[in-house]
């Protein structure tokens, strides 16, 4: 079997996702990671130097709207889907870590 | 009663849209326990539309286009108000400050909806079995797979639930189990519908289209929801063609290619008109080949000159897609962090929250996307995973723009089989990845591709063939998959 | 050498350069946000502007403001950058107060890069991109004092996420705290004459993050720098500036280096506190947003651009300058054009008034918020009344008040309020009394040198205006009492 990613890879990419998995997960989906990425070897193997990226299948350019003002939503309707709210606003736990 | 004739019904008075919805209603009663096609039934709803259509015909109003015909809608479509989960327990309850621009177009056209359609979680599978809320089945036969993700709106349209539905399609997600199904499934060009309102799995390769039971129902549909959106900034002026009207045209003339990739045992492929050294996706079974083989000779018959074409990228459709999907889906999936709607697991601080919230909410195929997805775009792997796959794609696109040069459509199966039991594929993702292998390239060139039912395998089950064509080609598409339908009835010569 | 350069000798240790980059963001003033149609207002009820786009509603899509990537295209060209292709590209990191847990930025292909910044004195800073993103909702931590690490919980406001910013990286060419200050009062002013953004740093619309790291003086290396958020204010940015490179040269020169990281200004105790590490390197996970299209203005659209553009704050300090000659100081020019009333000195000049005198005149006493009554004939009146010496300074000064909040003309003020300048003759009488008066004064004046003769001279003009209750004219004075002394 296949060991492109380790576990210890797949418990970084574990945390960049924000996702937690026990070790037996991780190690299972290491090896479900890797088979892919072995499929996509096909992929990895082309020799694609002089071909532009393609992120999009249609080559539209410049599509903006008029800088006019739309009805927002009523705030009770929005914060009636919420969790948790407080004083008209979102209420999350404590936030250790500063923005990036 | 197709759409389009109980549309016509209503219209002129000899039907009520009340004893439409009602009888459909009924069948959902009936039949639903058993196939699991439905998220969410709105009965009341669908009854007090369809009274104000009827009091609208009896005013002499004008009432659209599809007057009174039950609609399912896909559960990752935004109904304002009525809970759009996803098949999902991260979505469970939530109710969305606003309705999708087809959803809009749908009510404009005087359809009436009748409920939401199970998925696969987020539309990542090909089975419908990822569901938070449990399986859909097949409708001709319970104990198999309806296709997915779109297989709880194929499962309804093909148990008379519905006579049209709406569905999403990312790598296959409307046309495979429409073909699972025996039903119409139409993947339309990439920007012809608006995505506003559909929960975005990945957002370069999503697209809405109609699941029917009839080609003409579902051209019906897609010129209801068809057409330019200021709230999709990726929406294009589709073609301004009609297409239930050019229906009748028939094929004569026609360029047909057989896909060779996707075609490695057909007859035409291995026979005289041949192509030497063709690497074919893997998996497609001979009886469906063969159902592939018969719909070539249809559209001969018909008038349509047949040829073998050769895109060699498409066999690495597989493996882009399963980089750029995931990579696309990671990022979008980010959003559902539990501070603002949705599942919320409570813990000591946001990002202990966030970490509860998201291993609680989403099922093992969404995590295994969003970790395959993380991968693929992260520091130091990005240009040899994510970057490469958006050159195979321009790979593909010109490929297609040059046999697109020869033929003026591609024909291919629709699924490698036809629909598989309950269980079959779940142990191996590669396995149930390689459903989507016939169905992935559109998606990637954003070209549109119908399903169409023609006869079964050798196990009795419907099989569907595909039909591709370059962008903005669906009146043309749907025009030959109206020739293979009226083909494939009984005494149509076909089977 | 310019005046920057002193101060660079006096900030450090001899030796050590400082080495500063600036980023910019800065908030626009469009009526909506980037990518919805939600107010772009500051100051209303919290999560009131907020639609399925802005909230990040699972389905929801952007579409670009046309107004927002105008705007930002102007303020590239107004920073002399290439104005060319540029994606929307997503920033993938979680916090609570972004809507997606990505942010919608641009990436490799910005809109603006390659520009300059043309401070006051001379000196160019340059400008490596100005690039479109959104803003984020704002948090507000309770409980704990408010304090981050301490708090109980917190609660989020969406009204801001997704309101459009530029932001603007200068490449690290500031080698003083007091250049950099320069740099932002400067971008500041073309952010005001473009109209891209009101740009108040106490209200949040502009935030500026300080690159700072040292060096040894002459070499061209760049060190570990730290990035210092939290400054709030231009007395902020200065200081913290002050701090972080002395807190470099320290670590340096005591054989330690300094970790790369993020660093808070504490601008209570007046030192910058560590947060984040940057070691282990971030990993944004940026790719093309599939959600938006490539913006690719047409030179046709540069040109656009570039003809609409309203004279910038250094062609007006250049144009002051050569209008009113040399004598108008670099500071008074910037002050001027600052202030906006460059273009009424130079229409008052052209109208004859005497340049230099029209543009200290304005710039000493002209600083109120509404000038907009004082139009180039008045103020070119007053200033003609001023140089023939038919008011003294100090009733021009009055005059120029008054004319400022009533529009009157001068000539009229002066005659209701019976100004006008002393005749020679009478102010040669008063002035031979206030002598005889203080004749032990008028002595030393005679007798000291340059210096006690400018302090005695300014004691015996005090005693003439107050005999004349400010009607006389200060210079007046002084031309006579050195008439005098050569005359003794
Ligand atoms: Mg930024
Ligand atoms: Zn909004």
């Amino acid at each position: 079997m296949s060991s492109r990613i380790t576990r210890d890879e797949a418990a970084h990419v574990a945390r960049l996702a924000r996702l937690r998995f026990s070790d037996d997960e991780l190690d299972e989906l290491a090896a479900q990671l890797s088979a892919v990425l072995d499929h996509a070897a096909d992929v990895e193997a082309l020799d694609v130097t002089d071909i532009e990226a393609t992120s999009h299948p249609h080559p539209l350019v410049n599509v903006t709207r008029p800088d006019e003002l739309r009805p927002s939503l009523d705030r009770n309707e929005v914060l009636s889907q919420a969790p948790s709210v407080d004083d008209g606003q979102f209420r999350v736990p404590p936030i250790l870590g500063e923005t990036p | 009663m197709t759409a389009l004739e109980i549309a016509a019904a209503v219209r002129s008075g000899e039907r009520s849209a009340l004893s439409v919805v009602d009888e459909h209603l009924a069948r959902i009663i009936e039949s639903d326990r058993e196939i699991g096609a439905f998220n969410l039934v709105l009965a009341d709803e669908a009854r007090s539309t369809a009274t104000g259509i009827d009091q609208a015909v009896a005013r002499g109003e004008p009432v659209g286009p599809l007057a009174g015909v039950p609609v399912a809608l896909k559960d990752n479509l935004c109904t304002r108000g009525v809970p759009t989960t996803c098949s999902s327990r991260m979505l469970e309850g939530w109710r969305p400050p606003y309705d999708a621009t087809v959803v809009q177009r749908l009510r404009a056209a005087g359809a009436i909806t009748v409920g939401k359609t199970n998925l696969d979680e987020f539309a990542m599978g090909s089975s419908t079995e990822n569901s938070a809320f449990g399986p859909t089945r097949n409708p001709h036969d319970t104990r198999r797979v309806p296709g997915g993700s779109s297989g709880g709106s194929a499962a309804a349209v093909a148990a008379g639930f519905a006579s049209l539905a709406l569905g999403s399609d990312t790598g296959g997600s409307i046309r495979q189990p429409a073909a699972l199904c025996g039903v119409v499934g139409l993947k339309p060009t990439y920007g012809a519908v608006s995505r506003y309102g559909l929960v975005a799995f990945a957002s370069s390769l999503d697209q809405i289209g109609p699941l029917a039971s009839t080609v003409a129902d579902a051209a019906a549909c897609y010129e209801a929801i068809s057409g330019h959106d200021p709230h999709d900034s990726t929406s294009i002026d589709g073609s301004r063609d009609p297409v239930v009207a050019g229906l009748g045209r028939g094929v004569d003339g026609l360029r047909v290619g057989v896909l060779a990739e996707l075609c490695a045992d057909s007859a035409l492929v291995g026979g005289a008109t041949g192509l030497d050294g063709v690497t074919a996706v893997e998996g497609v079974a001979p009886d469906v080949t063969a159902r592939v083989d018969a719909a070539a000779t249809a559209l001969e018959a018909a008038g349509a000159t047949i040829s073998v074409v050769s895109v060699p990228s498409a066999v690495l459709g597989l493996s882009a897609y399963y980089l750029i999907a995931p990579a696309e889906a990671s990022s979008n999936l980010a959003r559902y962090d539990g501070v603002r709607y949705g599942l919320r697991v409570e813990a000591a601080n946001a990002a202990e929250m966030n970490v509860a919230t998201r291993t609680a909410g989403f099922g093992a195929e969404v995590k295994r996307r969003i970790m395959l997805g993380t991968y693929a775009l992260s520091a130091g792997y990005y240009d040899a995973f994510y970057g490469k796959a958006l050159r195979v794609r321009t790979l593909m696109l010109r490929e297609f723009a040059a046999a697109y040069a020869d033929v003026d459509v591609l024909l291919g199966p629709t699924a490698p089989t036809t629909a598989f039991e309950l269980g079959a594929k779940t142990a191996d993702p590669l396995v149930m990845y390689l459903n989507d292998v016939c169905t992935i390239p559109s998606n990637l060139t954003g070209h549109p591709a119908v399903s169409v039912p023609f006869g079964c395998g050798d196990d009795g089950l419907p099989v569907g063939v595909q039909l591709m064509g370059p962008a903005l080609s669906e009146p043309m598409l749907l025009r030959a998959a109206a020739v293979l339908e009226q083909a494939a009835l009984p005494g149509g010569g076909a089977l | 050498m310019s005046a920057a350069g002193s101060v660079r000798e006096q900030a450090l240790p001899a030796g050590w350069e400082l080495v500063v980059g600036l980023e910019v963001h800065v908030e626009l003033s469009t009526a909506t946000k980037l990518f919805c149609g939600c107010a772009n207002r500051f100051g209303d009820e919290p999560n009131t502007n907020v639609c399925p786009v802005c909230l990040g509603l699972p389905g929801s899509l952007p579409v670009a403001n046309a107004s927002a990537v105008e705007s930002a295209m102007s303020l590239g060209r107004a920073l002399g950058c290439e104005v060319r292709g540029a994606v929307f590209a997503r920033k993938n990191y979680f916090y609570p107060d972004m809507p997606k847990d990505y942010q919608i930025s641009q990436y490799d292909q910005p809109t603006n890069i390659d520009g300059r910044l043309e401070l006051p004195d001379g000196r160019t800073v340059g400008i490596e991109r100005a690039h479109i993103e959104e803003d984020t909702g704002k948090t507000t931590h309770i409980g704990g004092g408010g304090r981050i690490h301490d708090a109980d919980h917190a609660l989020v406001d969406y009204n801001r996420a997704g309101v459009p910013l530029v932001e603007i990286v200068s490449r690290p060419d500031i080698r003083t705290a007091e250049e950099a200050r320069a740099f932002v009062r400067e971008l500041r002013a073309i952010l005001l004459a473009v109209g891209a953004s009101d740009a108040r740093m106490e209200e949040g619309s502009m935030r500026v993050d300080a690159n700072v790291s040292v060096r040894p003086a002459g070499s061209d290396e760049l060190r570990t720098r730290c990035e210092i958020k939290n400054l709030s204010s231009l007395r902020s940015l200065g200081r913290a500036i002050a701090y972080e490179a002395q807190r470099h040269v320290g670590l340096w020169s005591g054989g330690e280096r300094p970790r790369q990281e993020t660093r808070h200004w504490d601008e209570a105790n007046g030192r910058t506190t560590p947060g984040r590490s940057k070691e282990d390197a971030d990993d944004y996970r940026y790719f093309q947003d599939p959600d938006l299209v490539p913006l690719s203005p047409t030179p046709e659209v540069v040109a656009a651009i570039d003809a609409a553009l309203p004279p910038l704050p250094a062609a007006r300090r250049a144009a002051l300058i050569e209008d009113c000659g040399a004598e108008l100081s670099a500071v008074d020019a910037a002050v001027l054009v600052e202030r906006d009333q460059d273009a009424l000195v130079r229409a008052a000049v052209a109208a004859g008034a005497p340049p230099a005198l029209t543009a200290t005149r304005v710039c000493n006493d002209l600083a109120v918020e509404d000038w907009s009554k004082v139009t180039p004939q008045l103020l070119a009146e007053l200033m003609a009344m001023e140089s023939a010496g038919q008011v003294t300074a100090t009733q021009a000064k009055q005059l120029m008040a008054e004319m400022a909040d009533s529009g009157e003309a001068p000539a009229a003020i002066a005659e209701r309020r019976g100004f006008k300048a002393m005749a020679t003759d009478d102010l040669d009488t008063i002035l031979q009394r206030v002598i005889a008066d203080n004749g032990d004064a008028w002595d030393r004046y005679c007798a000291g040198d340059e210096n006690e003769r400018k302090k005695l001279a300014g004691f015996l003009t005090g005693q003439v205006m107050r005999a004349t209750r400010g009607q006389a004219d200060g210079s007046a004075v002084n031309r006579l009492l050195q008439e005098k002394v050569d005359r003794n």
